[in-house]
Protein backbone atom coordinates (compact mmCIF):
# COMPACT_ATOMS: atom_id res chain seq x y z
CA UNK A 1 0.00 0.00 0.00
CA UNK A 2 1.28 3.11 -1.23
CA UNK A 3 0.23 5.76 1.32
CA UNK A 4 1.69 9.44 1.63
CA UNK A 5 2.92 12.58 2.37
CA UNK A 6 0.82 14.64 1.14
CA UNK A 7 -2.53 13.12 1.88
CA UNK A 8 -2.08 12.42 5.93
CA UNK A 9 0.11 14.48 7.61
CA UNK A 10 0.79 13.56 11.49
CA UNK A 11 -2.36 11.11 12.13
CA UNK A 12 -2.11 7.76 10.11
CA UNK A 13 1.28 5.56 9.84
CA UNK A 14 2.93 3.70 6.63
CA UNK A 15 1.41 0.60 7.97
CA UNK A 16 -1.87 -0.35 9.88
CA UNK A 17 -4.56 2.00 9.02
CA UNK A 18 -7.60 0.55 8.32
CA UNK A 19 -8.49 0.90 4.50
CA UNK A 20 -11.50 3.17 3.81
CA UNK A 21 -13.58 0.81 0.92
CA UNK A 22 -12.86 -2.82 0.56
CA UNK A 23 -14.30 -4.65 -2.51
CA UNK A 24 -14.14 -8.10 -1.28
CA UNK A 25 -14.78 -10.73 -4.56
CA UNK A 26 -17.60 -8.31 -5.47
CA UNK A 27 -19.86 -9.56 -8.31
CA UNK A 28 -23.35 -8.70 -9.59
CA UNK A 29 -25.71 -9.47 -12.83
CA UNK A 30 -28.53 -7.68 -14.29
CA UNK A 31 -30.72 -8.93 -16.58
CA UNK A 32 -28.34 -12.15 -17.19
CA UNK A 33 -25.58 -9.89 -17.68
CA UNK A 34 -23.07 -10.11 -15.66
CA UNK A 35 -21.69 -6.73 -14.93
CA UNK A 36 -18.91 -6.72 -12.56
CA UNK A 37 -17.03 -10.14 -11.33
CA UNK A 38 -15.28 -11.85 -8.68
CA UNK A 39 -14.00 -7.70 -7.66
CA UNK A 40 -11.76 -7.32 -5.00
CA UNK A 41 -9.22 -4.01 -4.04
CA UNK A 42 -8.94 -1.48 -1.32
CA UNK A 43 -8.58 1.75 -0.95
CA UNK A 44 -6.38 3.52 1.70
CA UNK A 45 -7.10 6.44 3.60
CA UNK A 46 -6.06 9.69 1.99
CA UNK A 47 -6.03 8.00 -1.56
CA UNK A 48 -7.37 9.26 -4.54
CA UNK A 49 -8.25 5.86 -6.55
CA UNK A 50 -9.16 6.91 -10.66
CA UNK A 51 -11.42 4.51 -11.86
CA UNK A 52 -10.41 4.16 -16.01
CA UNK A 53 -12.56 1.60 -18.36
CA UNK A 54 -14.48 1.69 -21.70
CA UNK A 55 -18.30 2.66 -21.45
CA UNK A 56 -20.03 0.56 -20.20
CA UNK A 57 -17.81 -1.58 -18.07
CA UNK A 58 -19.48 -1.28 -14.92
CA UNK A 59 -17.56 1.58 -13.41
CA UNK A 60 -21.04 3.69 -12.52
CA UNK A 61 -22.20 0.40 -10.87
CA UNK A 62 -19.13 -0.23 -9.16
CA UNK A 63 -19.39 3.01 -7.02
CA UNK A 64 -23.14 2.58 -6.69
CA UNK A 65 -22.05 -0.37 -4.53
CA UNK A 66 -19.66 1.43 -2.53
CA UNK A 67 -22.39 3.54 -1.90
CA UNK A 68 -25.09 0.97 -0.95
CA UNK A 69 -27.49 2.30 -3.80
CA UNK A 70 -27.42 -0.92 -5.28
CA UNK A 71 -26.42 -4.51 -3.95
CA UNK A 72 -24.19 -6.96 -4.93
CA UNK A 73 -25.57 -10.15 -5.74
CA UNK A 74 -22.19 -12.38 -3.73
CA UNK A 75 -19.33 -10.45 -2.14
CA UNK A 76 -19.02 -8.10 0.46
CA UNK A 77 -17.70 -4.36 0.20
CA UNK A 78 -16.88 -2.65 3.37
CA UNK A 79 -17.00 0.53 4.26
CA UNK A 80 -15.20 2.37 7.03
CA UNK A 81 -14.92 -1.10 8.58
CA UNK A 82 -19.07 -1.36 8.18
CA UNK A 83 -20.53 -3.94 5.61
CA UNK A 84 -22.42 -1.53 3.63
CA UNK A 85 -23.47 -4.04 0.92
CA UNK A 86 -25.83 -6.25 4.20
CA UNK A 87 -27.48 -3.73 6.35
CA UNK A 88 -30.41 -2.31 6.14
CA UNK A 89 -31.43 1.18 4.23
CA UNK A 90 -31.77 2.62 7.38
CA UNK A 91 -28.42 1.98 8.85
CA UNK A 92 -26.92 2.79 5.75
CA UNK A 93 -28.15 6.38 6.02
CA UNK A 94 -25.93 7.18 8.95
CA UNK A 95 -23.11 5.68 7.13
CA UNK A 96 -23.96 7.75 3.72
CA UNK A 97 -23.61 10.85 5.79
CA UNK A 98 -20.43 10.36 5.61
CA UNK A 99 -19.82 9.75 2.03
CA UNK A 100 -20.34 12.18 -0.43
CA UNK A 101 -21.48 12.10 -4.30
CA UNK A 102 -21.27 13.53 -7.49
CA UNK A 103 -23.17 11.81 -9.92
CA UNK A 104 -22.56 11.68 -13.35
CA UNK A 105 -25.50 14.03 -14.67
CA UNK A 106 -25.22 15.83 -11.83
CA UNK A 107 -28.90 14.97 -10.71
CA UNK A 108 -29.88 18.29 -9.03
CA UNK A 109 -32.86 18.17 -7.41
CA UNK A 110 -34.84 20.20 -10.28
CA UNK A 111 -37.66 21.68 -7.94
CA UNK A 112 -35.28 23.23 -5.70
CA UNK A 113 -32.62 26.44 -6.33
CA UNK A 114 -29.19 26.27 -5.78
CA UNK A 115 -29.42 26.89 -3.03
CA UNK A 116 -31.56 24.46 -1.44
CA UNK A 117 -29.79 22.12 -3.11
CA UNK A 118 -26.57 23.09 -1.97
CA UNK A 119 -27.84 23.47 1.55
CA UNK A 120 -29.97 19.63 1.24
CA UNK A 121 -28.55 18.00 4.00
CA UNK A 122 -28.06 20.95 6.40
CA UNK A 123 -32.35 21.51 5.65
CA UNK A 124 -32.70 17.58 5.93
CA UNK A 125 -30.62 17.75 9.40
CA UNK A 126 -32.88 20.92 10.63
CA UNK A 127 -29.74 23.40 10.89
CA UNK A 128 -30.89 27.30 10.97
CA UNK A 129 -31.17 28.56 8.05
CA UNK A 130 -28.28 31.65 9.11
CA UNK A 131 -25.89 28.88 9.91
CA UNK A 132 -27.11 26.97 6.83
CA UNK A 133 -27.02 30.09 4.33
CA UNK A 134 -23.55 31.04 5.84
CA UNK A 135 -22.44 27.49 4.66
CA UNK A 136 -23.76 27.58 1.87
CA UNK A 137 -22.35 30.73 0.94
CA UNK A 138 -18.51 28.91 1.90
CA UNK A 139 -18.97 26.05 -0.64
CA UNK A 140 -20.33 28.16 -3.40
CA UNK A 141 -17.24 30.23 -2.89
CA UNK A 142 -15.07 27.21 -2.72
CA UNK A 143 -16.66 25.68 -5.96
CA UNK A 144 -16.43 29.47 -7.75
CA UNK A 145 -20.11 29.72 -8.51
CA UNK A 146 -20.92 32.82 -5.63
CA UNK A 147 -23.26 34.54 -8.48
CA UNK A 148 -25.20 31.80 -9.18
CA UNK A 149 -26.84 31.36 -5.12
CA UNK A 150 -30.22 32.66 -6.15
CA UNK A 151 -30.57 30.22 -9.31
CA UNK A 152 -32.20 27.00 -11.00
CA UNK A 153 -30.37 24.21 -11.98
CA UNK A 154 -32.52 24.74 -15.70
CA UNK A 155 -30.83 28.13 -15.79
CA UNK A 156 -27.24 26.61 -15.37
CA UNK A 157 -24.48 25.25 -17.85
CA UNK A 158 -23.02 21.47 -17.90
CA UNK A 159 -19.98 23.06 -16.20
CA UNK A 160 -21.99 24.85 -13.72
CA UNK A 161 -24.07 21.95 -12.75
CA UNK A 162 -21.39 19.78 -11.92
CA UNK A 163 -19.79 22.74 -9.67
CA UNK A 164 -23.17 22.46 -7.48
CA UNK A 165 -23.20 19.14 -7.69
CA UNK A 166 -19.73 18.83 -6.39
CA UNK A 167 -20.77 21.88 -3.59
CA UNK A 168 -23.61 20.04 -2.51
CA UNK A 169 -21.20 16.48 -2.11
CA UNK A 170 -18.89 18.36 -0.10
CA UNK A 171 -20.68 20.83 1.99
CA UNK A 172 -20.84 18.41 5.11
CA UNK A 173 -17.01 17.78 5.30
CA UNK A 174 -17.34 14.11 3.91
CA UNK A 175 -14.22 11.42 4.78
CA UNK A 176 -15.33 9.93 1.36
CA UNK A 177 -15.76 11.39 -1.73
CA UNK A 178 -17.02 9.39 -5.08
CA UNK A 179 -17.00 11.25 -7.97
CA UNK A 180 -19.21 9.67 -11.16
CA UNK A 181 -17.22 11.54 -14.50
CA UNK A 182 -17.25 14.82 -13.56
CA UNK A 183 -15.99 16.02 -16.56
CA UNK A 184 -18.16 13.44 -18.52
CA UNK A 185 -19.93 15.26 -21.65
CA UNK A 186 -18.23 19.24 -20.96
CA UNK A 187 -15.65 20.77 -23.17
CA UNK A 188 -11.78 20.75 -22.64
CA UNK A 189 -11.71 23.91 -21.16
CA UNK A 190 -14.43 23.73 -18.34
CA UNK A 191 -12.91 20.00 -17.97
CA UNK A 192 -9.87 21.42 -17.04
CA UNK A 193 -11.57 23.78 -14.35
CA UNK A 194 -13.96 20.96 -12.97
CA UNK A 195 -10.20 18.77 -12.16
CA UNK A 196 -8.49 21.54 -10.94
CA UNK A 197 -11.87 22.05 -8.33
CA UNK A 198 -11.21 18.54 -7.73
CA UNK A 199 -7.34 18.81 -7.00
CA UNK A 200 -8.19 21.53 -4.84
CA UNK A 201 -10.28 19.94 -2.84
CA UNK A 202 -7.69 16.74 -2.73
CA UNK A 203 -4.73 19.18 -1.65
CA UNK A 204 -7.43 21.31 0.99
CA UNK A 205 -9.13 18.41 2.55
CA UNK A 206 -7.17 15.11 1.81
CA UNK A 207 -10.32 13.19 1.63
CA UNK A 208 -10.54 9.77 0.63
CA UNK A 209 -11.90 10.07 -3.00
CA UNK A 210 -13.13 7.64 -5.86
CA UNK A 211 -13.43 8.66 -9.25
CA UNK A 212 -14.32 7.65 -12.70
CA UNK A 213 -13.79 8.96 -15.54
CA UNK A 214 -12.98 8.45 -19.29
CA UNK A 215 -10.60 10.76 -20.07
CA UNK A 216 -7.38 9.72 -19.50
CA UNK A 217 -5.94 13.56 -19.75
CA UNK A 218 -7.80 14.19 -16.83
CA UNK A 219 -7.00 11.38 -14.56
CA UNK A 220 -2.92 12.23 -15.32
CA UNK A 221 -3.85 16.10 -14.67
CA UNK A 222 -5.12 14.93 -11.41
CA UNK A 223 -2.10 12.53 -10.80
CA UNK A 224 0.89 15.40 -12.21
CA UNK A 225 -0.68 18.68 -10.51
CA UNK A 226 -1.57 20.28 -6.99
CA UNK A 227 -2.95 23.26 -5.67
CA UNK A 228 -1.10 26.16 -4.59
CA UNK A 229 -3.13 27.96 -2.31
CA UNK A 230 -1.14 31.27 -2.52
CA UNK A 231 -1.56 31.92 -6.25
CA UNK A 232 -4.89 30.52 -6.38
CA UNK A 233 -4.36 27.36 -9.15
CA UNK A 234 -3.40 24.13 -9.72
CA UNK A 235 0.35 24.06 -10.94
CA UNK A 236 2.14 20.87 -12.23
CA UNK A 237 4.33 18.94 -9.52
CA UNK A 238 7.66 20.61 -9.84
CA UNK A 239 10.67 17.96 -11.35
CA UNK A 240 7.99 15.84 -12.89
CA UNK A 241 7.03 14.16 -9.82
CA UNK A 242 3.54 12.72 -9.10
CA UNK A 243 0.95 12.57 -6.66
CA UNK A 244 1.58 9.61 -4.53
CA UNK A 245 -1.87 9.20 -2.97
CA UNK A 246 -3.61 8.81 -6.73
CA UNK A 247 -3.60 4.76 -7.53
CA UNK A 248 -5.63 3.88 -10.67
CA UNK A 249 -7.96 0.87 -11.28
CA UNK A 250 -8.80 -0.12 -14.65
CA UNK A 251 -11.89 -1.85 -15.42
CA UNK A 252 -13.09 -3.96 -18.17
CA UNK A 253 -15.24 -6.68 -19.22
CA UNK A 254 -16.24 -6.77 -15.88
CA UNK A 255 -13.07 -7.77 -14.51
CA UNK A 256 -10.12 -5.83 -12.94
CA UNK A 257 -7.35 -5.08 -15.57
CA UNK A 258 -4.94 -3.13 -13.28
CA UNK A 259 -4.93 -1.46 -10.19
CA UNK A 260 -1.42 -0.27 -8.63
CA UNK A 261 -0.06 3.49 -8.88
CA UNK A 262 0.67 5.74 -11.55
CA UNK A 263 4.40 4.88 -12.66
CA UNK A 264 2.98 0.98 -12.82
CA UNK A 265 0.64 2.07 -15.01
CA UNK A 266 2.99 4.08 -17.42
CA UNK A 267 5.51 1.02 -17.88
CA UNK A 268 2.54 -1.33 -18.27
CA UNK A 269 3.50 -4.38 -20.33
CA UNK A 270 0.23 -5.71 -20.85
CA UNK A 271 -0.82 -4.79 -24.45
CA UNK A 272 -4.84 -4.83 -24.16
CA UNK A 273 -4.00 -2.14 -21.60
CA UNK A 274 -0.94 0.01 -23.86
CA UNK A 275 -3.61 -0.33 -26.22
CA UNK A 276 -6.20 1.45 -24.43
CA UNK A 277 -3.14 3.62 -22.93
CA UNK A 278 -2.54 4.81 -26.13
CA UNK B 1 -33.60 -22.50 -20.03
CA UNK B 2 -36.88 -21.05 -18.50
CA UNK B 3 -39.93 -21.08 -20.34
CA UNK B 4 -41.00 -17.68 -21.97
CA UNK B 5 -44.43 -17.74 -19.94
CA UNK B 6 -42.44 -18.78 -16.58
CA UNK B 7 -40.29 -15.69 -16.51
CA UNK B 8 -42.96 -13.42 -17.50
CA UNK B 9 -45.36 -15.10 -14.37
CA UNK B 10 -41.87 -14.16 -12.41
CA UNK B 11 -41.85 -10.81 -13.39
CA UNK B 12 -45.21 -9.81 -12.72
CA UNK B 13 -45.39 -11.90 -9.28
CA UNK B 14 -42.08 -9.80 -8.36
CA UNK B 15 -43.79 -6.41 -9.83
CA UNK B 16 -46.62 -7.18 -7.46
CA UNK B 17 -44.22 -7.93 -4.33
CA UNK B 18 -42.54 -4.58 -4.99
CA UNK B 19 -45.53 -2.75 -5.08
CA UNK B 20 -47.09 -3.99 -1.89
CA UNK B 21 -43.65 -3.38 -0.58
CA UNK B 22 -43.79 -0.07 -1.52
CA UNK B 23 -47.40 0.86 -0.40
CA UNK B 24 -46.67 -1.01 3.34
CA UNK B 25 -43.63 1.55 3.34
CA UNK B 26 -45.85 5.02 2.32
CA UNK B 27 -48.53 3.73 4.89
CA UNK B 28 -46.06 2.89 7.23
CA UNK B 29 -44.20 6.09 7.97
CA UNK B 30 -47.71 8.09 8.39
CA UNK B 31 -47.72 6.63 11.62
CA UNK B 32 -43.58 6.80 12.63
CA UNK B 33 -40.84 8.66 12.51
CA UNK B 34 -40.28 12.16 10.53
CA UNK B 35 -43.26 13.65 8.47
CA UNK B 36 -42.41 16.24 5.23
CA UNK B 37 -45.25 18.48 6.31
CA UNK B 38 -44.04 20.95 3.83
CA UNK B 39 -44.30 18.30 1.09
CA UNK B 40 -47.59 17.22 2.29
CA UNK B 41 -49.06 20.43 1.83
CA UNK B 42 -47.87 21.32 -1.71
CA UNK B 43 -48.90 17.76 -3.05
CA UNK B 44 -52.74 18.82 -1.31
CA UNK B 45 -51.95 21.81 -3.39
CA UNK B 46 -51.19 20.28 -6.73
CA UNK B 47 -53.03 17.10 -6.18
CA UNK B 48 -56.13 18.72 -4.15
CA UNK B 49 -56.76 22.34 -5.33
CA UNK B 50 -55.71 21.61 -8.78
CA UNK B 51 -57.91 19.29 -9.27
CA UNK B 52 -61.27 21.30 -8.41
CA UNK B 53 -62.23 23.04 -11.91
CA UNK B 54 -62.31 19.94 -13.50
CA UNK B 55 -64.63 17.83 -10.62
CA UNK B 56 -66.53 21.10 -10.68
CA UNK B 57 -67.27 20.64 -14.50
CA UNK B 58 -67.61 16.72 -14.65
CA UNK B 59 -69.63 16.99 -11.04
CA UNK B 60 -72.07 19.08 -12.52
CA UNK B 61 -72.61 17.99 -15.97
CA UNK B 62 -72.61 14.37 -14.34
CA UNK B 63 -75.74 15.70 -12.46
CA UNK B 64 -77.20 17.48 -14.94
CA UNK B 65 -77.16 14.53 -17.46
CA UNK B 66 -78.46 11.91 -15.02
CA UNK B 67 -81.93 14.07 -14.09
CA UNK B 68 -82.31 14.00 -18.27
CA UNK B 69 -81.79 10.00 -18.07
CA UNK B 70 -83.90 9.71 -15.38
CA UNK B 71 -86.48 11.64 -16.46
CA UNK B 72 -86.95 9.63 -19.56
CA UNK B 73 -87.65 6.16 -17.48
CA UNK B 74 -89.50 7.83 -14.82
CA UNK B 75 -92.05 9.30 -17.05
CA UNK B 76 -92.62 5.73 -17.93
CA UNK B 77 -94.09 4.94 -14.36
CA UNK B 78 -95.36 8.66 -14.23
CA UNK B 79 -92.97 9.28 -11.71
CA UNK B 80 -90.79 12.48 -12.96
CA UNK B 81 -91.14 13.94 -9.69
CA UNK B 82 -88.18 11.18 -8.35
CA UNK B 83 -86.05 12.35 -10.45
CA UNK B 84 -83.97 14.48 -7.38
CA UNK B 85 -84.14 11.12 -5.27
CA UNK B 86 -82.70 8.76 -7.95
CA UNK B 87 -79.83 11.95 -8.73
CA UNK B 88 -78.91 12.25 -5.49
CA UNK B 89 -78.71 8.46 -4.90
CA UNK B 90 -76.20 7.64 -8.03
CA UNK B 91 -74.23 10.89 -7.34
CA UNK B 92 -74.00 10.07 -3.86
CA UNK B 93 -73.21 6.36 -4.00
CA UNK B 94 -71.48 5.73 -7.53
CA UNK B 95 -70.97 8.13 -9.77
CA UNK B 96 -69.64 10.85 -7.55
CA UNK B 97 -66.90 9.13 -6.17
CA UNK B 98 -66.33 6.53 -9.03
CA UNK B 99 -65.93 9.64 -11.56
CA UNK B 100 -63.55 11.95 -9.23
CA UNK B 101 -61.73 9.08 -8.62
CA UNK B 102 -60.97 8.70 -12.72
CA UNK B 103 -60.82 12.20 -13.70
CA UNK B 104 -58.43 12.59 -10.73
CA UNK B 105 -56.24 9.50 -10.95
CA UNK B 106 -55.91 10.62 -14.72
CA UNK B 107 -54.46 13.91 -14.30
CA UNK B 108 -52.32 12.76 -10.62
CA UNK B 109 -51.34 9.21 -11.14
CA UNK B 110 -49.96 10.40 -14.34
CA UNK B 111 -48.49 13.78 -13.10
CA UNK B 112 -47.18 11.72 -10.28
CA UNK B 113 -45.82 9.27 -12.68
CA UNK B 114 -43.86 11.83 -14.82
CA UNK B 115 -42.33 13.82 -11.84
CA UNK B 116 -41.08 10.56 -9.90
CA UNK B 117 -40.32 9.38 -13.21
CA UNK B 118 -37.74 11.92 -14.76
CA UNK B 119 -36.38 11.98 -10.61
CA UNK B 120 -35.87 8.37 -11.60
CA UNK B 121 -34.01 8.44 -14.93
CA UNK B 122 -32.06 11.48 -13.99
CA UNK B 123 -30.29 10.05 -10.93
CA UNK B 124 -32.38 12.35 -8.54
CA UNK B 125 -34.07 9.74 -6.71
CA UNK B 126 -30.65 7.77 -5.97
CA UNK B 127 -28.94 11.61 -5.07
CA UNK B 128 -31.81 11.73 -2.63
CA UNK B 129 -30.51 7.97 -0.95
CA UNK B 130 -27.22 9.11 -1.35
CA UNK B 131 -28.05 12.55 0.75
CA UNK B 132 -29.60 10.33 3.88
CA UNK B 133 -32.58 10.60 2.49
CA UNK B 134 -35.32 7.73 2.41
CA UNK B 135 -37.20 8.79 -0.89
CA UNK B 136 -40.26 6.93 0.68
CA UNK B 137 -40.96 8.89 3.04
CA UNK B 138 -40.05 12.01 1.26
CA UNK B 139 -41.44 11.57 -1.94
CA UNK B 140 -44.12 8.47 -1.81
CA UNK B 141 -45.91 9.13 1.98
CA UNK B 142 -47.19 13.52 1.40
CA UNK B 143 -48.34 12.30 -1.98
CA UNK B 144 -50.56 9.05 -0.34
CA UNK B 145 -51.89 11.49 2.71
CA UNK B 146 -52.29 14.49 0.17
CA UNK B 147 -54.14 12.07 -2.40
CA UNK B 148 -56.37 10.36 0.10
CA UNK B 149 -57.51 13.57 2.33
CA UNK B 150 -58.13 15.98 -0.69
CA UNK B 151 -59.83 12.62 -3.06
CA UNK B 152 -62.14 12.91 0.28
CA UNK B 153 -62.86 16.25 -0.05
CA UNK B 154 -63.26 16.49 -3.65
CA UNK B 155 -65.53 13.77 -3.80
CA UNK B 156 -67.92 15.98 -1.57
CA UNK B 157 -67.65 18.91 -3.92
CA UNK B 158 -68.41 16.81 -6.71
CA UNK B 159 -71.86 15.22 -5.00
CA UNK B 160 -72.17 18.58 -4.22
CA UNK B 161 -72.50 20.02 -7.48
CA UNK B 162 -74.15 17.02 -9.36
CA UNK B 163 -77.08 17.42 -7.24
CA UNK B 164 -77.11 21.02 -7.87
CA UNK B 165 -76.74 20.26 -11.83
CA UNK B 166 -79.85 18.05 -11.42
CA UNK B 167 -81.83 20.68 -9.80
CA UNK B 168 -81.30 23.00 -12.71
CA UNK B 169 -82.16 20.98 -15.33
CA UNK B 170 -85.21 19.63 -13.49
CA UNK B 171 -86.80 23.17 -12.82
CA UNK B 172 -85.54 24.49 -16.20
CA UNK B 173 -86.34 21.88 -18.31
CA UNK B 174 -88.37 19.40 -16.72
CA UNK B 175 -90.47 21.62 -14.95
CA UNK B 176 -90.20 20.54 -11.63
CA UNK B 177 -90.67 22.27 -8.06
CA UNK B 178 -87.05 23.46 -6.15
CA UNK B 179 -88.00 22.85 -2.76
CA UNK B 180 -89.52 19.15 -3.96
CA UNK B 181 -86.33 18.25 -5.56
CA UNK B 182 -83.75 19.29 -2.88
CA UNK B 183 -86.52 17.75 -0.21
CA UNK B 184 -86.42 14.41 -2.20
CA UNK B 185 -82.95 14.35 -2.52
CA UNK B 186 -82.34 14.73 0.64
CA UNK B 187 -85.11 12.15 2.17
CA UNK B 188 -83.89 9.48 0.04
CA UNK B 189 -80.04 9.51 1.66
CA UNK B 190 -79.58 6.91 4.44
CA UNK B 191 -76.43 6.78 6.38
CA UNK B 192 -75.52 3.46 4.89
CA UNK B 193 -75.24 5.34 0.64
CA UNK B 194 -73.27 8.32 2.54
CA UNK B 195 -70.93 5.77 4.30
CA UNK B 196 -70.61 3.68 0.95
CA UNK B 197 -69.64 7.00 -1.08
CA UNK B 198 -67.00 8.51 1.45
CA UNK B 199 -65.37 5.26 1.69
CA UNK B 200 -65.00 4.95 -1.98
CA UNK B 201 -62.60 7.60 -2.28
CA UNK B 202 -60.42 6.53 0.39
CA UNK B 203 -59.49 3.44 -1.84
CA UNK B 204 -58.52 5.21 -4.91
CA UNK B 205 -56.52 8.00 -3.34
CA UNK B 206 -54.88 5.04 -2.17
CA UNK B 207 -54.49 3.70 -5.44
CA UNK B 208 -53.76 6.57 -7.11
CA UNK B 209 -51.12 7.45 -5.23
CA UNK B 210 -49.23 4.41 -4.49
CA UNK B 211 -49.79 3.36 -8.29
CA UNK B 212 -48.50 6.98 -9.83
CA UNK B 213 -45.61 6.66 -7.55
CA UNK B 214 -44.67 2.74 -8.02
CA UNK B 215 -44.56 3.36 -11.83
CA UNK B 216 -42.51 6.53 -11.36
CA UNK B 217 -39.99 4.49 -9.20
CA UNK B 218 -39.75 1.73 -11.21
CA UNK B 219 -39.56 3.53 -14.45
CA UNK B 220 -36.57 2.21 -16.64
CA UNK B 221 -34.77 3.59 -20.06
CA UNK B 222 -34.37 7.32 -20.08
CA UNK B 223 -37.15 9.51 -21.35
CA UNK B 224 -39.02 7.16 -23.22
CA UNK B 225 -39.46 5.09 -20.85
CA UNK B 226 -40.97 8.46 -18.51
CA UNK B 227 -43.40 8.15 -21.04
CA UNK B 228 -44.60 4.36 -20.27
CA UNK B 229 -44.57 4.81 -16.39
CA UNK B 230 -47.05 7.81 -16.96
CA UNK B 231 -49.34 5.75 -19.40
CA UNK B 232 -49.23 2.41 -17.24
CA UNK B 233 -49.83 4.52 -14.19
CA UNK B 234 -52.96 5.97 -15.61
CA UNK B 235 -54.01 2.33 -17.08
CA UNK B 236 -53.93 0.33 -14.21
CA UNK B 237 -54.72 2.83 -11.32
CA UNK B 238 -58.29 3.71 -13.76
CA UNK B 239 -58.62 -0.36 -13.31
CA UNK B 240 -58.06 -0.41 -9.85
CA UNK B 241 -60.39 2.17 -8.86
CA UNK B 242 -63.07 0.62 -10.77
CA UNK B 243 -62.24 -2.95 -9.54
CA UNK B 244 -62.26 -1.72 -5.91
CA UNK B 245 -65.23 0.19 -6.50
CA UNK B 246 -66.69 -3.22 -7.06
CA UNK B 247 -65.66 -4.86 -3.97
CA UNK B 248 -66.21 -1.98 -1.81
CA UNK B 249 -69.97 -1.77 -3.01
CA UNK B 250 -70.32 -5.40 -2.38
CA UNK B 251 -68.51 -5.09 1.36
CA UNK B 252 -70.84 -2.34 1.68
CA UNK B 253 -73.81 -4.28 1.12
CA UNK B 254 -72.72 -6.81 2.66
CA UNK B 255 -72.65 -4.40 6.42
CA UNK B 256 -75.43 -2.23 5.53
CA UNK B 257 -77.78 -4.61 3.58
CA UNK B 258 -78.12 -1.45 0.96
N1 LIG C 1 -30.10 -0.54 -13.03
C1 LIG C 1 -29.64 -1.26 -14.05
N2 LIG C 1 -30.42 -2.21 -14.62
C2 LIG C 1 -29.96 -2.96 -15.63
N3 LIG C 1 -28.73 -2.85 -16.17
C3 LIG C 1 -27.91 -1.93 -15.67
C4 LIG C 1 -28.31 -1.09 -14.58
N4 LIG C 1 -27.28 -0.27 -14.27
C5 LIG C 1 -26.29 -0.58 -15.13
N5 LIG C 1 -26.65 -1.57 -15.97
C6 LIG C 1 -25.82 -2.17 -17.01
O1 LIG C 1 -24.54 -2.35 -16.47
C7 LIG C 1 -23.55 -2.05 -17.41
C8 LIG C 1 -22.55 -1.09 -16.81
O2 LIG C 1 -23.15 0.16 -16.62
P1 LIG C 1 -22.36 1.40 -16.07
O3 LIG C 1 -21.74 1.05 -14.77
O4 LIG C 1 -23.32 2.53 -16.04
O5 LIG C 1 -21.25 1.67 -17.15
P2 LIG C 1 -20.10 2.77 -17.16
O6 LIG C 1 -18.84 2.02 -16.93
O7 LIG C 1 -20.14 3.39 -18.50
O8 LIG C 1 -20.42 3.74 -16.06
C9 LIG C 1 -24.24 -1.50 -18.63
O9 LIG C 1 -24.24 -2.49 -19.62
C10 LIG C 1 -25.65 -1.23 -18.17
O10 LIG C 1 -26.56 -1.53 -19.20
MG1 LIG D 1 -21.14 5.63 -16.02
Amino acid sequence: MTTTTLAQPAEVPETGSAPIVVFDDVSITFDLKPVLHHISFEVAQGETLIILGPAGCGKSVLMKLANGLIEPDSGTIRVFGQDISHMRETDRFALRKRIGMVFQESALFDSLSVENNVAYRLNEEGVPYDEAHAKVEEVLRFVELSQAIDKNPSELSGGMRRRVSIARAIITAPDLILYDSPTGGLDPITSTTIIELIVKQRDVSHTTSLLITHRLQDAFTLATHRWNPEAGHMEPIPDGKIDDSTRFLVLNDGGIVFHGSTQELVHTTDPWLREYLS
Amino acid sequence: MPLPFETFAKQKIASVQEYSLLAGRAVANVFTGRRYWADIYTQMDSIGFGSVPIILLTGFFTGCVLALQSETALKQFGAVNMTGSLVSLSMVKELGPVLTGLMVSGRNASGIASELGSMKVTEQIDAMRALGTDPIRKLVTPRLVASVFMLFWLTILADAVGVLGGAIVSISMLGLNFTYYLHSSYQTLYFADVAQGLAKPVFSGFIMSTVGCYCGMTTKGGTQGVGRATTHAVVISAIFIIVCDFLVTRLMIGIFGR
